[in-house]
């Protein structure tokens, strides 16, 4: 029976200001209209993808070093010479600034390439490992081998980011790859699946276009992995289709950021940093954004006074009139923000902000303060440029917001200069990732792994942990056929019985007493 | 409706998580002192009733005592003292390079444990499969149930009875019953469940986890061949590696283990000397034939007995017994078999065996054995007897499993520094040694910035310098950075 996903109406409904543009080349493409789609890729369709794909892995062409350095190079010259291309389409979609897709986007999948370009050879090597007294003389090494066949799901949000570096690592670790980009940003999804046919090996990495029919046809089939970037209802369903192949998932998910602000800090600098790690990504469209604060009632007003400072000066007087906010991505989050912001008991709240402009999507960066921890806007993930603030008595007290919301978060901040806090933040709060004095940065980190855990996801990437979850660690133990352990095999006797707790122990006298009495018995 | 004793243990249930997410909460668990306690409370508790072990392993498996030590005892042992040692290694946090662009600032990656995992073991090795994963829990400072496999009841009770007196109740909970409990268990939320048993229950356990997203752990079997090349043309070697087929074949809980020799392939012009060496062997260790059967265990129950009989029914499949193939019903014994060549497309070459019966199949050139591997899924462990180093770098390239061993079988259980584990059909994830922290664990980064120096290119307003500015940044190109600054690049 096929798999289906479901999704509200609502999601399917046109953006009524932005319409794609179409793309320039259909030649390369899986498919282009919304009516083709259906027509075009249904199950059968996926079949035919994978089974190519597996002849491919089959035949080896995605293991040899050279293949993972000439894709990894051609994806490099890709994002250089598209650049422009790809700022367009990720204005056409989200209307995000320049500087916001040059940087997180274009900037950091060449640093991601770069990176693996860089490290490639010294990851492919196997890794010794140490043996023990039980099995001299041998040896042993872990070995790092590609899964096979494995799909990559992104999201709308980093379109380009969210889509390529989980394939830079697919990719290095020698698989062959489906992308599936989102259909909630059809400019950059039609520009990958273009870019994607023109410059990598078309025979082992495709990208196949579509929404929810496509994805349900492409996770009816057997995959080595997928890794899926999105929101949990949705990977609760690529999950269970993934059991029924017993295929391996990395979850990359959301939650509600926290963000604990101290006092006697240089507050200047903590509104700015948490600003940009909100507004400035995306408009607060991103699994890392800090969803809401929480001071105390004393640093309240000075926060939010240089909260309103800081905004004026990076967004001016008019928000809408910035160019350096991206937009809401269509009417139905649009009108979701919207209801969190309509309810009674928080329309009150806000203290900053609120205005909306439904025509162009946009909201303007809105601060509600000390709202109900039982409001829509504090029990969802807000993924918005709507920032509440929790007011507590002392700032301890903010460990016990975090943990009581029963959710573990993508990441968590903390701006502090205590040291006590800072380590009772670390020791207590579980999230996929934490920055003390600073928010989101974490992520351009190749070295740190990136991922979440309980609802906010499941596996990590990222560097080098890219390339491992695409790998399978394969165990190899060398033997010889020299001094083959007697007391291993029957008949079974007391003294057999003796030696082997004294080599499970590892004791010399114990095996020398052990052989002892085996040799007088 | 389910019976009373089943509706007391599901009620319980109910009570005994809420007891472990409540414990979890207070962090007992997540200290050193606690999780040593509790690791040395195991090495006491197997310690003290080795012989309660022995005697519970013999009456579910019929498992020797010498069997029971080298594959369950010793194992737990020796898994709990290597982890008491290693701990506070492996819950120090890593360090994290970090580049100039970051100065200054401190990364690092810390451990934490997960939360309330649940762990479901296997009637096979009914001792190491529920203590091992158990030990790796409260290693990552965790709160555990566990179920053990009704299948084996006597070690089930063994556990559920003991556990108790040596371990911490509030954090670590075992529990009886039967599939209808295990089903229970699914439908509540975990923060991680291990699993270990077959594919087809490994894929009920994995569409459960779905509903709460939680991470599970897969250690399922596959059909483990061993290639024998022509090391056998050498007298010596010919004699270690049939000892070590036949006691990675039988020696295992008679064949009923994961990492089993499931079948054998070697060239036709050395199957013989093959069949003869192993036959030698079977009849040293384990006795002439099934009257004198001895030092190996029996069939866990009549399901699985009568499954094993039912691959040997296939006319074609009998007619290619060439040792072997008698049984006793009465006490669940079948003896060490050998087929030579049975058709490829029976059941018995085409399910994990799980059991005393040995396919040996012939190939015009052991080479063909990779495609042949190839052909079928995944498993879990390829032995190769060989030394022919180009044929093991084929192996190693051509072929995927969950891990490999050369000129042995069975050993790599016991190596704490190799991951243990499958792919594909044969499971995901790993456990030994630190592989089980780290399964039982987050790993969480965490990235110490200071206030200074602030770098304004971050901010908007945007304008091109400061574009050019993140450009260079994101490239780490330090020298372009100064250029810039210092206005000899233009923005």
């Amino acid at each position: 029976m096929p798999l289906k996903l479901t999704l509200p109406h609502r999601h399917y409904r046109r953006r009524r200001s932005f319409r794609p543009k179409k793309s320039q080349n259909n030649v390369n493409h899986v498919m282009a209209s919304e009516e083709e789609k259906k027509a075009v890729f249904d199950t059968e369709s996926a079949k035919e993808v994978v089974k190519e794909l597996r002849a491919s892995f089959a035949a080896g062409k995605t293991k040899s070093y050279e293949w993972r350095s000439t894709q990894l190079n051609a994806m490099l010259k890709m994002m250089e010479e598209n650049e422009p291309q790809i700022v367009a389409a990720l204005r056409d979609d989200l209307s995000k600034p320049e500087l916001e897709s040059s940087i997180y986007e274009v900037a950091m999948v060449k640093s991601s390439c770069r990176v693996a370009l860089k490290k490639l050879k010294h990851w492919i090597m196997p890794e010794k490992a140490k043996t023990s007294l039980i099995t001299f003389p041998s040896s042993a090494e872990i070995v790092s081998e590609p899964l096979g066949v494995v799909l990559v799901i992104s999201a709308w949000n980093y379109p380009f980011l969210l889509s390529l570096d989980p394939v830079i690592g697919a990719i290095a670790a020698g698989n062959a790859v489906v992308l599936k980009p989102s259909e909630i940003a059809p400019a950059t999804s039609s520009l990958l699946a273009r870019l994607a046919a023109d410059y990598l090996d078309r025979s082992c990495i495709k990208v196949v276009e579509g929404a929810v029919p496509e994805t349900s046809a492409l996770l009816e089939q057997k995959w080595d992995k997928i890794l899926y970037t999105g929101n949990g209802r949705i990977a609760r369903i690529v999950m269970a289709a993934a059991a029924k192949h017993l295929t391996p998932v990395v979850l990359e998910l959301g939650g509600k950021c926290p963000v604990i602000v101290d006092s006697d800090i240089n507050l200047q600098v903590a509104t700015r940093r948490i600003i940009a790690g909100k507004w400035g990504c995306n408009n607060g469209q991103a699994c890392i954004s800090p969803d809401y604060i929480i001071t105390t009632k004393s640093c309240a007003q000075t926060l939010v006074d240089s909260f309103k400072c800081e905004l004026e000066r990076f967004y001016g007087k008019n928000p809408f009139e910035s160019k350096d906010l991206s937009r809401i991505v269509n009417f139905n989050h649009f009108a979701r923000l919207s209801k969190l912001l309509d309810e009674d008991k928080v329309s009150s709240k806000i203290i900053h902000g609120g205005e909306r402009d439904e025509e162009n999507l946009r909201i303007a960066p809105t601060i509600l303060l000390d709202v109900p921890q039982d409001s829509l806007i504090m029990t969802e993930e807000i993924f918005g440029p709507l920032l509440p603030i929790i007011l507590v008595d002392k700032v301890e007290d903010s460990f016990d917001v975090i943990n009581s919301s029963g959710t573990k978060p993508l990441a968590a901040y903390l701006f502090t200069n205590n040291k006590k806090l800072k380590e009772k933040f670390v020791a207590t709060v579980s999230a996929g990732g934490l920055v003390v004095n600073d928010t989101t940065v974490h992520l351009a980190e190749h070295t740190l792994p990136f991922g979440g855990v309980g609802d906010s996801g499941m596996g990590a990437y990222h560097g080098k942990f890219s390339f491992d979850t695409f790998s399978h660690k394969k165990a190899v133990l060398y033997r010889g056929f020299a001094c083959d352990a007697f007391v291993r095999y029957p008949p079974y006797s007391r003294g057999k019985l003796r030696l082997l707790e004294a080599l499970f122990n590892g004791s010399f006298f114990g095996i020398i007493r052990a052989l002892l009495g085996w040799f007088k018995s | 409706m389910l019976p009373l004793q089943t509706s007391k243990t599901i009620a319980s249930m109910e009570e005994s998580i809420a007891e472990l997410r409540e414990t979890f909460r207070t962090g007992t668990t997540k200290s050193v002192s606690w999780r040593k306690k509790q690791l040395r409370a195991l090495l006491d508790l197997v310690n003290e009733n080795e012989d309660s072990i022995f005697h519970a392993l013999d009456q579910d498996l019929g498992k020797s005592r010498v069997e029971s030590y080298r594959d369950e005892i010793g194992i737990i042992k020796k898994s709990a003292s290597y982890s008491l040692s290693c701990l506070d290694k492996w819950m120090a946090p890593k360090k994290g390079d970090l580049p100039l662009l970051f100065f200054p600032a401190k990364a690092e990656v810390m451990p934490e444990p997960l939360g309330v995992v649940l762990i479901f073991s296997s009637w096979n090795f009914p001792i190491t499969v529920a203590l091992d994963p158990l030990i790796g829990a409260i290693s990552a400072g965790n709160t555990v149930l566990l179920k053990p496999s009704e299948l084996a009841p006597a070690c089930m009770s063994f556990l559920t009875q003991t556990i108790p007196r040596y371990l911490d109740n509030k954090a670590i909970k075992v529990i009886g019953g039967g599939a209808d409990v295990g089903k229970r268990l699914l439908e509540l939320k975990w923060d991680k469940i291990f699993f270990t048993g077959s594919p087809r229950v490994g894929r009920l356990v994995l569409t459960a986890a779905a509903k709460y997203l939680t991470p599970v752990t897969l250690e399922l079997g596959g059909k483990c061949p061993a290639i024998v090349d022509n090391t056998l043309s050498n007298p010596s070697k010919a004699k270690v590696t049939a000892k070590r087929i036949v006691g990675g074949k039988w020696g295992p809980c008679t064949g009923q283990a994961c990492i089993a020799i499931d079948y054998v392939l070697v060239e036709e012009k050395l199957a013989s000397t093959l069949i003869e060496t192993v036959k030698k062997y079977i009849k040293i260790f384990y006795g002439d034939n099934l009257k004198e059967l001895k030092s190996i265990s029996r069939i866990v129950n009549q399901q699985q007995f009568q499954r094993l009989v039912n691959l040997l029914k296939d006319p074609h499949v009998a007619a290619s017994v060439v040792y072997g193939g008698s049984v006793d019903e009465e006490k669940l014994v079948i003896e060490p078999t050998i087929l030579l060549d049975p058709p490829l497309d029976s059941e018995i070459m085409n399910e994990e065996i799980f059991g005393p019966l040995l396919p040996i199949i012939t190939l015009k050139n052991i080479e063909e054995s990779i495609e042949f591997i190839n052909s079928k899924p995944n498993p879990l462990v390829i032995y190769a007897f060989t030394e022919n180093e180009t044929f093991k770098k084929r192996i190693l390239s051509e072929t995927s499993s969950g891990s490999v061993t050369f000129n042995d079988s069975m050993v790599q259980f016991i190596c704490e520094s190799l991951p243990f584990g499958g792919v594909g059909q044969s499971g995901f994830g790993r456990y030994h040694g630190k592989y089980s922290f780290d399964t039982f664990s987050h790993e969480k980064s965490v990235l110490h910035r200071a206030f200074y120096p602030e770098l304004e290119p971050r901010y908007p307003p945007w304008t091109n310098f400061k574009l050019a500015f993140l450009r260079l940044a994101y490239a780490l190109d330090y020298f372009g950075l100064i250029l810039l600054m210092s206005g000899f690049r233009k923005s």
